[in-house]
């Protein structure tokens, strides 16, 4: 039985749907624009499929990620779904989530969607300010987003996430407040409040390099997360990732719990990750190796590790330290002995608490889950 | 002995002492051009770097002059800063003459200046040469003016030379044979030779280079140091050519090694007399003093798994720096260390960038201090070099410090500007002379307190260059001490407590506090910087805290990635030192070190 905060230790399958109909200036996932490989890139995935068959015994999450799985056809979206079912041993209580670009779901494709085993349906809303959405280069504007949520609604989708961009160029305190308080009214069961990132190698992140973008400081980056959680947990949302609300705990992600709890899962597709024990291994960012490859019977891997127990306790602390439920205090294991000055610091300046026998980060001290994990 | 020639070239820093040096190796035949490295007399790469002789050395010059004789002209080099004066002044005391070489640019230095009194107190033949007349910026009417009226010598005896281009070399060696005198002695009296340097030899121990006066020293003779009061039999003598070169024995005149099977440098003295163990002479050579250090330090690794390390790498720098003293010490914020005394700044410097570059150590180095004297109400007399030994402040009856009497040359414009450096440094007794029209000669007498940290870099900063600077320490004067703690969240610092005069101490506490701010990075907590005399905050800062470093997505493809982020960051907070629960990097204990003023 999955427990109340809907986390489990059962392995998850992760599908990388690495097409998007336009890139968004600031993204970082694997994606091509060119979807003329789609039914190629279906031929591939189900063979890879095949080579992980048998080897997971039962997955009770399925998620659809991209890239933009909404662009797939309802044909090719069955075709997927599928092949997963056929080859894997998938629970009846499921979590199976498709992430989806507002605007891209209408009454067909939603109709299409109910006879699947997708329960699950994550928005790409980014924000409900206009000037906002038109920074990023979303193809969607606020309306669409609206739609899609009604639509959602209609068609009876009892989960719903939505995610949220903050800290955006010239975004302000009060655009913010405005987009938080819209996507309140529509009483989501999960929400995904991201600062914005710009990494290296996406056309934002190199106007960045070049001093042509300039982002909130520090302070205001602070305000912006702090003014997010109290605003959120105001209205019962429970704040257990950093950048990631459950309306209730049975609303979190289950899938996304795995990445974070060091639980099995399985990647598939182009430059997608897969973790099992201590073995991490992922695949070519490269739709065209990653058909071939698969064509050519080789697995299509760009690498893989093997973690040491040192490399696995400092993933378990600052992969743990992300969430609110925080890691074993009673696992000495865990911490450099020098660390432990700090570790009392922390509590006593209220970064860190005790909670039944876990070391648990704070709302400040989720803020600051990365050098938390750097000192401990 | 006829056939002899004992000289130093004594030179301002970068008037061109080590090119013309090799010029002179060049001409006498000894390397040609293929195996020639650029100034060979300094041959460690901190010397080439910064173009200081740290360590004398000797060479023997064969040379035939014009008078068809063979000559052997022994240079004995010499360290060019002042740090190291009296190893100039034991060099010179082994020689007949000096080369004095001046910059056609630059003119006399304050330090050319000190040099000549040097080798005029040994009665030395002076031959100046200007030197650099190939540069553009060359004045040589104007030095010529100098040199007679700065120096008092002859400026027609002056020999006009280019070391870089070779002009004017052979009349320099010409010179040397004609008008330094040939060393006089007696090798048929009781040995009397005068050690000048000594450097290791991982094979042989320790070399030790001497002058001979009278007497014979060679092979399997029993040999005293009449200072050190040990004997040795000797091993091997010979002369420098660009390697050792044995010979049958070392007479009256002759400028030579000695190997002796003595383990340490640091067992050998410069300035000690060497002499027959069975038929001494009368009375050492005189002039001996033991070089005492006179700034101290301590050194801690950064990691302090690195102790170990550290302890070899200071046993073995120790085997060739005699002047370099070193014992344990232990901070409560920095660990296991070493209280370490240097000559002056500039040797403390060198000490650590060669155990950084030689031994691969990252250390730390506590905020130098000079030798206080403390007459306690018991009537005992206390010499305190460390803050650690502070002491109890009821039990004092009166604070001394040391004083230096720093003479300083500079163009006479500046003089305004020089003068309220020296007074801000607490300054008394000032004395000014013109040796010439435009030219200050200026001394003061300051604490040697007030002028180890950035004296110096301040004077020629002020006079865009052109001041320069030596200084003889005088005496112990009354001062009125106090111990500055600096806190870290509350925490001591020991590494960062400083003994200072009271009427500055406010504002070396708030320098210091200010520099830790510059370079302590934020952290998760606030952090509180203080500067505290006897348990009274005097100066305060603050460090705002971190708070927002994290992540915003970390999924399955980030976790790797992340992880390697993160454990570089982990390596380099090892890096660090922990005070409490604060991070503070070497550069913050470094710029307290560089920027403090006395």
């Amino acid at each position: 039985m999955i427990p109340d905060n809907n986390t489990s230790t059962l392995p998850g399958l992760y599908i990388h749907v690495p097409f998007c109909v336009t890139k968004c200036p600031y993204c970082n996932f694997y994606s091509v624009t060119d979807r003329s490989a789609i039914p190629s890139w279906i031929n591939a995935l189900r063979r890879e499929m095949n080579w992980y068959k048998g080897e997971f015994e039962h997955f009770d999450t399925v998620y659809l990620g991209g890239g933009t799985p909404s662009v797939l056809s309802p044909n090719e979206l069955a075709a997927v779904l599928d092949g997963a079912y056929e080859a894997f041993t998938i629970s009846g209580d499921c979590e199976v989530t498709i992430e989806a670009n507002p605007g891209d779901i209408d009454e067909d494709f939603l109709s299409f969607l109910r006879d699947t085993p997708v329960n699950r349906v994550n928005l790409g809303v980014q924000s409900f300010d206009d000037a906002v959405l038109a920074y990023l280069g979303r193809r969607h504007d606020s309306e669409d987003c609206r739609t899609s949520i009604n639509l959602l609604r209609n068609s009876g989708y009892d989960n719903i996430g939505l995610d949220l961009i903050y800290a955006v160029p010239g975004q302000s305190m009060k655009s913010w407040k405005v987009t938080l308080e819209e996507a309140l009214r529509w009483k989501p069961e999960h929400l995904s409040c991201y600062e914005l990132t710009l990494e290296t190698g996406t056309p934002m992140g190199r106007r960045f390099a070049d001093g042509d973008v300039e982002l909130p400081g520090e302070d205001e980056r602070y305000d912006f997360f702090m003014t997010t959680s109290e605003r959120l947990e105001k209205d019962g949302y429970i704040h257990y990732e950093v950048s990631n609300f459950a309306r209730r705990e049975t609303f979190r992600s289950r899938h996304n719990m795995k990445y974070w709890n060091h639980v099995t899962y399985l990647g598939l597709g182009p430059s997608a990750h897969s973790f099992s024990g201590n073995r991490r291994w992922w695949n070519h960012a490269s739709v065209e190796r990653y058909i071939s490859d698969l064509e050519h019977n080789r697995r299509p891997l760009e690498e893989r590790e093997s973690l040491t127990d040192k490399d696995l306790r400092l993933e378990r602390v600052f992969l743990g330290l992300r969430t609110i439920d925080g890691i074993d205090g009673n696992d000495p294991a865990l911490f450099d002995p020098p660390a432990n000055n700090i570790l009392q610091q922390c509590l006593a300046d209220g970064l860190l608490e005790h909670r039944a026998g876990r070391i648990v980060p704070t709302r400040r001290g989720l803020a600051l889950a990365d050098q938390l994990a750097v000192l401990l | 002995m006829d056939s002899i020639r004992n000289f130093s070239i004594i030179a301002h820093i970068d008037h061109g002492k080590s090119t013309l040096a090799d010029r002179m190796i060049q001409l006498a035949g000894l390397t040609n051009s293929r195996t020639f490295r650029d100034q060979i007399l300094d041959t460690m790469d901190i010397e080439r770097e910064r173009g200081i002789t740290i360590k004398s050395q000797a060479i023997t010059l064969p040379y035939r002059a014009q008078d068809g004789g063979t000559y052997y002209l022994n240079l004995i080099d010499t360290p060019g800063h002042v740090d190291f004066s009296y190893e100039v002044s034991r060099s010179l005391a082994s020689c007949e003459g000096v080369v004095l070489l001046v910059d056609a640019a630059q003119g006399v230095q304050a330090q050319t200046l000190a040099n000549l009194y040097l080798a005029m107190e040994h009665d030395l033949e002076i031959i100046p040469v200007i030197n650099k007349i190939d540069l553009p910026a060359a004045d040589t009417e104007r030095v010529m003016e100098q040199i007679e009226n700065e120096l008092g010598l002859d400026p027609f005896g002056s020999i006009l030379c280019s070391a870089k281009e070779g002009t004017g070399v052979p009349d320099i060696m010409e010179a040397i044979v004609q008008r330094i005198p040939p060393p006089r002695g007696d090798a048929g009296k009781p040995l009397s030779a005068l050690i000048f340097d000594a450097q290791y030899d991982a094979f042989r121990g320790t070399v030790v280079f001497c002058r001979v006066f009278d007497g014979i020293m060679k092979a399997g003779q029993a040999v005293r140091f009449m200072h050190n009061d040990t004997v040795y039999r000797v091993e091997e003598v010979g002369r420098f050519s660009l390697v050792r070169e044995k010979k049958e024995q070392l007479e009256a005149g002759d400028v030579g090694y000695l190997i002796a099977g003595i383990k340490n440098v640091a067992d050998v003295s410069v300035g000690d007399t060497i002499t027959d163990d069975h038929r001494p002479c009368a009375a050492p050579l005189p002039g001996f003093k033991e070089a005492k250090p006179v700034v101290f330090a301590s050194i801690y690794p950064i990691a302090s798994d690195d102790y170990e390390e550290l302890v070899v790498a200071l046993e073995k720098y120790k085997l060739n720096d005699a002047s370099f003293t070193y014992q344990k010490d232990s901070s409560v914020a920095l660990g296991q260390g070493f209280r370490c005394g240097f000559l002056g700044l500039l040797h403390l410097d060198i000490v650590q960038e060669r155990l950084e570059r030689e031994y691969d150590l990252s250390i730390i180095l506590s905020v130098p201090s000079v030798r206080y004297r403390f007459i306690l109400k018991n009537g005992e007399t206390v010499y305190i070099e460390n803050p650690a030994h502070y002491p109890e402040s009821m039990s004092i009856e009166k604070a001394e410090e040391p004083y230096i009497r720093a003479t300083m040359m500079f163009p006479e414009q500046y003089l305004g500007a020089v003068m309220k450096l020296c007074i801000d440094r607490r300054g008394e007794n000032s004395h000014i002379n013109y040796p010439s029209p435009e030219r200050v000669e200026l001394q003061f007498e300051l604490p040697l307190s007030s002028v180890i940290y950035d004296f110096y870099d301040s004077l020629k900063s002020l006079t865009q260059g052109y001041g320069s600077f030596d200084y003889d320490i005088i005496d112990y004067r009354e001062s009125d001490l106090v111990l500055l703690d600096i806190l870290v969240n509350g925490e001591k610092v020991d590494a960062l407590s400083q003994i200072v005069n009271r009427a500055v101490a406010r504002e070396r506490a708030l320098n210091t506090c200010e520099r830790l701010k510059e370079e302590i990075p934020r952290q998760m907590f606030k952090i509180a910087i203080q500067g505290a005399v006897g348990g009274e905050i005097i100066a305060r800062t603050t460090i705002s805290a971190f708070r927002k470093d994290v992540t915003a997505k970390c999924y399955g493809g980030d976790i790797t990635r992340k992880r390697k982020l993160l454990e570089k960051q982990k390596k380099g907070k090892k890096r660090m030192k922990m005070v409490g629960s604060v991070s503070i990097p070497q550069s913050a204990f470094v710029s307290v070190l560089k920027s403090d003023k006395g």
